[in-house]
This record gives C-alpha cells, sequence and structure tokens, in this order.
C-alpha cells in the first residue's frame, strides 16, 4: 500500500534512489546536499543490502568510484554542493564522453543567495557544457518519483544524468508518496566496452562524435518528458517558462489559477520545440528561474529576435539572489499585501565560532603571536574557521576554495611575503590541501601550515573525516621533518606551549606544519550524550 | 484551513522540534504540509528561522511571502522582530520574554519590548523561568507551541497526540513534561 512520508527534499531524493535499486552513493559533505548521504547512512533498506555510503575525500573520488561501480552495472548515486562539480569537473564531463553502463546520477545541489557558500554557481551550465541530460525537479514528490525515471534514462540513453536541485527544494519538507516495492539492484555485469572507457584520443573522438548526434534525441524526449508541462492559459499577453521550484512561486500567485500559459521545465536539453510554441503564442515571455538567468540568456541570444523576453536579465527580477514569493510577484506585476515595515531595533546577529570550539584557541594563539610581526599575512581555508574572519579575531585575509590556503600561502611565500601562514581544518585538509602542502614541501617554501584537526567535518554537522589518525603520518609521508611537525592541544592553559611553537616555526625558514588538535565540541557533547544514554 | 508559521530564534534553540510537532499534527490530520528548514553555516550561533506551511489545500511555494505569516513562534523576542515584515497585520507573535545575548550590540531591551508593546497580537512568555519552575527544564520550547495552539489553528488534543508520537520513544517522562508544557502554554493564551 501506498505510505507517505514527511521528508526533506534531500531525504526524499536518498530514497527515491534506493527504492531505485542504489548500490551505492559517494559524496564529500556539503551544504546543502549533506542530507542525502546521511539519511541513506541510516535507513535500515540501505543497511540490509549493504548499500555503500561511506563518505568520499572528495568529490573527485566520488565520481571516480561511482563511474567503477556503473563501469561493473550496477547504480551510482553521487551527491555534492555547486562548488563541489568544479572539484570534480575532470571525470564529471568526461563521463559524458565514456557513457555508463550502470545508471549514473550527479545530484547537485546549488545554493542561489548563498546561504551556506561563496558563489552562487548554476550547475545546469554544467549539464549543457557536459552535453548530458539534466533533470530539476518541482517538488520533494517529483525529487523522489524522479529519481527511479532517471535511473532508467540514464542506463537506456547510456550517459550520467545530472539533477539539479537549490537549497529551497533541499532543505524544504513535504509529505511525499513512498512507492510500494523497492527495485532490487542490478547484477554486476561485464558489458562496459574498452573503447568507450579507454579515452585514448583515437576512442574519444568517436565517443564525441556519438554523444554531439545524441543531443537531438534527448532533446526530443524533453520535449515529450512528463516533467515539462505546457500549461494552458487565456491571456497570452505574456507567457511564462517557469523551471524547477519556480514554477510554486508562480503558482503560489494564482490561487484562482494563472490567466497566462506557462511551460515548465524540469527535464533538459531544453525543448526548444514548446519553448517556440510559448513565443509564437505569447506576445512577451518571462522567465522564472532559480539561479543564473541559464534559460533567459538562450531564449534571449545575440541577435535581435521577436519576442520580448524579460527576467533577470531585463530587471522584472533581481539579477542575483534565489528566488521568493515576492520577487516573482513583483515580476509579475501583482500588488504585494500590506505588510509590516522592518523594525529599525533589529540587528544582525552573524553566526559565530561555538563558546569552547578548539579553532577560538588556534585563533587567539596565532593573533597573539603575529602582533610581533609587521605584515603577516594569514591564508584561510573552507570551514567553521572561515569565520575567523569576523570579531573578535579578524584572523585571516583569504578563504577561495577547498584547500587554497596551503598553496595560496606558498604564492605568497613565493613573492617574498613572510610570514605567511595557512590555516586548514583536517577534513579540508584531505580534500585539496594534500598535494598543495607537497608543492610546498618540495621546494621548502617558507611557509607555516596550520592544520587545525577537531577530528570531524564539523560546519556540515559532524560527519567523518577522512585523514583522522593519519595526519602525521601524511606530512611524513609527503616528506616533511620531524623537526618541523608539531602536535598541540589547543586549549587556554596550553597557550603558553602553542605560541612558542607558532613563533619558532614562523621563524624557521622553510615548511612546517602544526597540528592544533582537539575534537569539535558540538561532537564532544554528542558524543558524551550517546554515552550517557548507552548507560 | 491554512496556517503559514515562521518559526525563529537562534541556532541550536531548539526550534526544529516545534516544526516536528506541528508537522506531525497536520500529518495527522492529513493536511498538506511544507516546512523550509536553514541547516549549514547559520546553525552555529546566527539567526534561524524556518517556513512552516500548513493547509488543506496543496501548498505550493515553500516560502511564504511577505504579508503572510499567520503567526511567528520565536525563542528569542528580537528574533520575533526581525520577520516582522512576514506577518500578516491580524497575525499573531508568540514568544519567548528571554533576550539570547551573544552579540556585543544587542539592543536595549526596553526599545525591543517596547516594539513587541506596540503590536497587536503578542504573547510574551518567560519560558525560561516557567519551565524551571515547573521542573520541566528542557521542555521551554513547547509552551511556546502550547500559547500558539489558537493562532495554528489546530485542535489541542491533536498537538498532544503529536506529542505523544514524536517523544514516546524517549519515554513516559519525557512525554509527560511535554504535555505539562502545553497546558502551560496553553494556558497563557489571550
Amino acid at each position: 500500500m501506498a505510505r507517505k512520508r514527511l521528508l526533506l527534499g534531500d531525504e526524499a531524493i536518498a530514497l527515491g534512489a534506493l527504492h531505485a535499486g542504489l548500490s551505492g552513493v559517494y559524496a564529500y559533505p556539503g551544504t546543502p546536499s549533506t542530507e542525502i548521504t546521511e539519511f541513506i547512512q541510516a535507513d535500515p533498506l540501505a543497511k540490509e543490502r549493504k548499500v555503500h555510503s561511506r563518505w568520499c575525500t572528495n568529490e573527485k573520488t566520488a565520481m571516480e568510484a561511482a563511474l567503477g561501480m556503473s563501469f561493473m552495472g550496477k547504480r551510482a548515486l553521487v551527491c555534492m554542493k555547486h562548488v563541489g562539480l568544479n572539484v570534480c569537473a575532470d571525470p564529471f564531463v568526461n563521463s559524458g564522453i565514456t557513457g555508463v553502463n550502470g545508471g549514473v546520477v550527479v545530484l547537485v545541489a546549488d545554493d542561489p543567495s548563498m546561504h551556506s557558500s561563496q558563489d552562487e554557481q548554476d550547475s545546469r551550465f554544467y549539464g549543457k557544457f557536459a552535453m548530458i541530460p539534466t533533470f530539476e525537479p518541482s517538488s520533494q514528490q517529483e525529487a523522489y518519483d524522479m529519481m527511479a525515471v532517471a535511473f532508467d534514462y540514464s542506463e537506456q540513453q547510456k550517459l550520467p544524468v545530472l539533477m539539479r536541485v537549490v537549497t529551497r527544494m533541499a532543505h524544504s519538507r513535504a509529505a511525499v508518496t513512498i512507492a510500494d516495492e523497492p527495485r532490487e539492484e542490478n547484477e554486476l555485469n561485464y558489458n562496459a566496452e574498452a573503447s568507450h572507457w579507454v579515452l585514448l584520443p583515437a576512442n574519444a573522438r568517436k565517443r564525441n562524435v556519438a554523444l554531439t548526434s545524441q543531443q537531438a534525441q534527448l532533446e526530443t524526449d524533453a520535449c515529450n518528458s512528463e516533467y515539462n508541462r505546457y500549461v494552458e492559459g487565456t491571456d497570452k499577453s505574456m507567457g511564462i517558462i517557469a523551471s524547477g521550484i519556480a514554477f510554486n512561486y508562480v503558482n503560489e500567485c494564482f490561487p484562482q489559477g494563472c490567466p497566462y500559459p506557462i511551460l515548465k521545465i524540469s527535464q533538459y536539453p531544453l525543448p526548444k520545440s514548446l519553448v517556440r510554441r510559448m513565443c509564437d503564442e505569447c506576445e512577451s515571455v518571462l522567465v522564472v528561474e532559480d539561479g543564473q538567468p541559464f534559460i533567459e540568456d538562450m531564449l534571449r541570444g545575440v541577435m535581435d529576435g521577436n519576442t520580448v523576453v524579460k527576467g533577470r536579465l531585463t530587471g522584472e527580477l533581481p539579477r542575483t539572489g534565489e528566488l521568493t514569493p515576492d520577487v516573482v510577484k513583483a515580476a509579475l506585476g501583482l500588488p504585494s499585501d500590506e505588510t509590516y515595515d522592518p523594525c529599525p531595533d533589529v540587528v544582525p546577529r552573524p553566526p559565530a565560532l561555538c563558546q569552547g570550539c578548539g579553532h577560538r584557541d588556534v585563533y587567539t594563539a596565532l593573533n597573539k603571536v603575529l602582533l610581533d610581526y609587521e605584515n603577516p599575512r594569514v591564508f584561510g581555508d573552507i570551514g567553521c574557521y572561515t569565520l575567523g574572519f569576523l570579531p573578535p579575531f579578524h584572523a585571516i585575509h583569504s578563504c577561495v576554495d577547498m584547500g587554497a590556503s596551503i598553496t595560496m600561502a606558498k604564492g605568497a611565500a613565493d613573492a617574498g611575503q613572510w610570514p605567511a601562514v595557512a590555516v586548514i581544518g583536517d577534513s579540508t585538509f584531505t580534500h585539496s590541501g594534500m598535494t598543495g602542502l607537497l608543492d610546498a614541501i618540495n621546494e621548502n617554501a617558507n611557509i607555516t601550515v596550520i592544520i587545525s584537526d577537531n577530528l570531524t567535518t564539523g560546519m556540515t554537522g559532524g560527519q567523518d573525516s577522512a585523514g583522522t589518525n593519519k595526519f602525521e603520518a601524511i606530512c611524513r609521508g609527503l616528506g616533511l621533518s620531524d623537526d618541523h611537525l608539531h602536535v598541540v592541544v589547543p586549549l587556554p592553559k596550553n597557550m603558553e606551549e602553542i605560541t612558542r611553537i607558532i613563533k619558532q616555526e614562523i621563524e624557521y625558514n622553510g615548511t612546517s606544519v602544526i597540528i592544533p588538535r582537539r575534537e569539535c565540541i558540538q561532537t564532544f557533547q554528542r558524543h558524551l550524550k550517546q554515552k550517557k544514554n548507552k548507560q | 484551513m491554512k496556517s503559514d508559521i515562521i518559526l525563529c530564534g537562534v541556532g541550536g534553540q531548539g526550534i526544529l522540534s516545534i516544526a516536528t510537532v506541528i508537522g506531525e499534527a497536520a500529518m495527522n490530520e492529513n493536511l498538506y504540509i511544507k516546512q523550509a528548514e536553514v541547516h549549514g553555516m547559520s546553525q552555529r550561533g546566527g539567526d534561524v528561522q524556518s517556513n512552516l506551511r500548513i493547509s488543506s489545500q496543496p501548498i505550493n511555494s515553500d516560502l511564504i511571502a511577505k504579508g503572510g505569516a499567520d503567526v511567528i513562534i520565536s525563542m528569542e523576542p528580537m528574533e520575533a522582530l526581525r520577520y516582522l515584515p512576514y506577518l500578516s497585520k491580524q497575525g499573531w507573535i508568540i514568544t519567548s520574554s528571554t533576550p539570547f545575548v551573544n552579540i556585543p550590540n544587542y539592543p536595549d531591551m526596553d526599545k525591543i519590548n517596547a516594539d513587541l508593546d506596540k503590536l497587536q497580537n503578542v504573547i510574551k512568555i518567560d519560558i525560561e523561568s516557567m519551565a524551571k519552575e515547573n521542573n520541566i527544564p528542557r521542555s521551554a520550547n513547547i509552551i511556546l507551541l502550547g500559547a500558539a495552539q489558537k493562532a495554528l489553528g489546530i485542535e489541542y488534543h491533536k498537538l498532544e497526540d503529536a506529542i505523544r508520537s514524536i517523544f514516546g520513544r524517549k519515554g513516559e517522562a519525557v512525554v509527560e513534561a511535554n504535555i505539562k508544557a502545553l497546558a502551560l502554554g496553553k494556558a497563557m493564551q489571550k
């Protein structure tokens, strides 16, 4: 019997994948995608089937492992936040050329308005770039249902499928009707052909031609997709193209039904014939999409056309930031409800490092030492410790992408900067910091690297960190001398020792690593509670 | 029926457990639900909010439009005011009266109280003290839920049932503490 469960978008995706016969999820934590893998890790069916769900070291290792599973005929899901797709862009784009054997869905959660991110990139561009089908569900139910369709379609077309969601889909709950019977997993098979998978130029050229020729079929399928829908309307003065959850915001504005025709888009390549029909029928077209003006830009192109296209590029909708019911309402020219003015006495409450967090002690020590130097520069990285930029610490001068602290510090040192300090977390270090440290060690670059080890991936909620208990061995393995490798416990009572070591290693002309190690206060409290509950 | 609710507070104050109880009650009533949450960076002591929408009709948007919220349930008085533009002119604010001061420039409480008192439909409760006095220190948030019952438009016993099923696995003592909290809140309604 069909049953309902109240699920986050992320959870609906996870359950949809499991019920579609998933054999492995491969992911690195990243808001707003983290809950997908966490759901699978806790799900009884996944446990019973031994579905792979352990966290990967980064998105690239995740994508490649998924391709390996697909190569053997089984279904794999790769999950990441939008910027994670940059990290795995190499295997992702090439997976269009190799194609797949078992179905592969690459789930990317975009974060328009950058609630927890450093940019607002729209993953649909990647789908077009890699020439693979892209799905964009408009509701939690659709996300659940689409998973099975996406895996089937991936195997039918022998291509990976990109599924793109946004924060408000990933982190919003709704009741979802669940399938009666989960599909069985695929059997292992040896159908993958080496000539498809060995991307020597001679093979890859053939595959590139095949992929390019497949595009017409993908577009026809998108035109006929049950998820792309032309909703008739009586007022043809305007047509509305709404993709993904934008469809909901448009409908929200018209409780009595929308007078304008609406083209709902949830599957790409863009179904051009449906778009042309709307442009032919309507005097103008408003494009409503969450993220960047992906469809709008395609419609507009370079040449002047007859259709008036409105959207983010013409100012009807804001150029940046996520959609809200209010901005969509304004774009449709509808009046707003009467509202209270914002209260002038309310002040911002920015996030901060937790009280008792070890990163606090690290920054306190570092700031104290750096007072002795004229122009110190501290290169930060992605994680809770990025909050060290804010008061009271004001401790870092950069934070660009996962791992950039070490490599930027090295580049700065190459330019003549001293002191050049890198601050990176344990999980970020194994994600993308290790290779940069090897560069530094090979040249004995004059940098001081602080790996602030809290034994977890903290910012995303305390997931296992790939390098726990291995950091000294990793640094030694990369060629760092023991003389310049130190482990300290970041606590106020150890301040004298920590500052002495930082000072000493800044004074040393070469690469050194200091590892302040103390468990994240959040996971510490959680573990304490679990222990108490067991007793 | 339709009820658009903004739950808010400071990261870690437990607004999501209020949402879970309302969600459970709404599911049991076969109502439609959408609940947008905030995860990630802002949970570290920053302002957090959740948009919870329940309705007997299908719901489109995950987010509530400005001027559309029927009730703001807040674990913190300044946070209640942060979302004022989202409150309907007939809407209610049900808030804890205890400030959570983790920023150096927290405004004068007299100003915050004056801003709240200017509004027509406000229930302020010192939930922390009330919870302590009644020996239910971990159920302060459920007092707020009880005080919001009428504004939510959900029958009282449906909320009780939801508490039983949500907290049931934590044992009878936890269930009873939360039922007591709900009753204390209910008595504070205007």
